[in-house]
């Protein structure tokens, strides 16, 4: 049978100190969620100078003339905060997804008692899959 | 019994909605990642490649349902974000007209930008 708990309000954000596991995985959640759909909208502005390209628009980058869209994406890719950017990007993203995983596997049901467990585990998973990724993200932009 | 504690409304579709887009764009943001910096680099991005991609039928499709499954869990996502602060009343139906409005400009633009690269004579 199920059991509820009475821990007042999570939007309170005063009372963080009194917050459990449970409660910080949503708030995590809620924040990286916020980044990514802020970021999808940006995306997508980045990546519309296909528009322009297609239709023949160019740009002159380091003295040679290319597309709007490589050249705009060649320029952003070669700034250093950009890529450390993009790294805070991925872990926001591999955080979402595997809190997303964990939640999606709670409203089925399963791993309830140990959800505390797993939303430590998907903080670890995602600072694993993060570090590792760093060469991968910043390679080339020195 | 737990009292009825939700932004969703009762009875509603959005609640599984955002579950099943969410099964989805977690396959698909993956490999969105992975491909796009693991098999191709960032420093490697040219009109040509993302071109040859997308003039791809399946991955010019998964592209399209991937925008259109991530702009309705991230901006129903926002919505509901928003519903659980407390947001009520007139101000509850300007921001959801607001979100309904940018997620259109949203979809319009993705899929004009994910049509020039694929060649398609733009519709919109």
């Amino acid at each position: 049978m199920s059991q509820s708990y009475n821990r007042g309000l999570i939007e309170d954000f005063g009372r963080w100190r009194e917050f459990s596991a449970g409660m910080w995985a949503w708030i995590f959640h809620k924040f990286t969620g916020w980044v990514l759909v802020g970021y999808l909208f940006t995306h997508i502005a980045v990546l519309s100078t296909s528009i322009p390209a297609s239709a023949g628009e160019t740009v002159v980058y380091e003295g040679t003339q290319v597309d709007v869209y490589t050249g705009t994406i060649v320029a952003l890719e070669s700034l250093l905060v950009v890529r450390i950017l993009e790294v805070g990007l991925l872990a926001v993203a591999v955080f979402h997804i595997l809190n997303g995983l964990r939640l999606l596997f709670v409203d089925l049901g399963i791993g309830l008692e140990s959800q505390d467990k797993s939303f430590y585990a998907s903080l670890i998973l995602t600072g694993a899959i993060t570090v590792a990724s760093v060469p991968t993200f910043i390679a080339g932009a020195f | 019994m737990a009292e009825h504690y939700s932004s969703f409304t009762k009875g509603g579709r959005l609640w599984l909605w955002q579950r099943i887009t969410a099964a989805f764009l977690v396959v698909v943001l993956a490999f969105h990642f992975f491909l796009l910096h693991f098999v191709y680099h960032a420093d490697e991005v040219t009109f040509a490649l993302s071109q040859a991609r997308m003039t791809t039928l399946t991955y010019y499709s998964l592209m399209i349902l991937f925008l259109f499954t991530a702009t309705f869990h991230g901006v129903n996502g926002v919505y509901n974000a928003l519903v659980n602060q407390g947001l009520t009343g007139t101000k509850r139906q300007a921001v959801k007209w607001t979100l309904v409005a940018a997620s259109t400009v949203l979809l319009v633009q993705g899929v004009r930008t994910a049509n020039a690269w694929a060649g398609f004579t733009t519709f919109f």
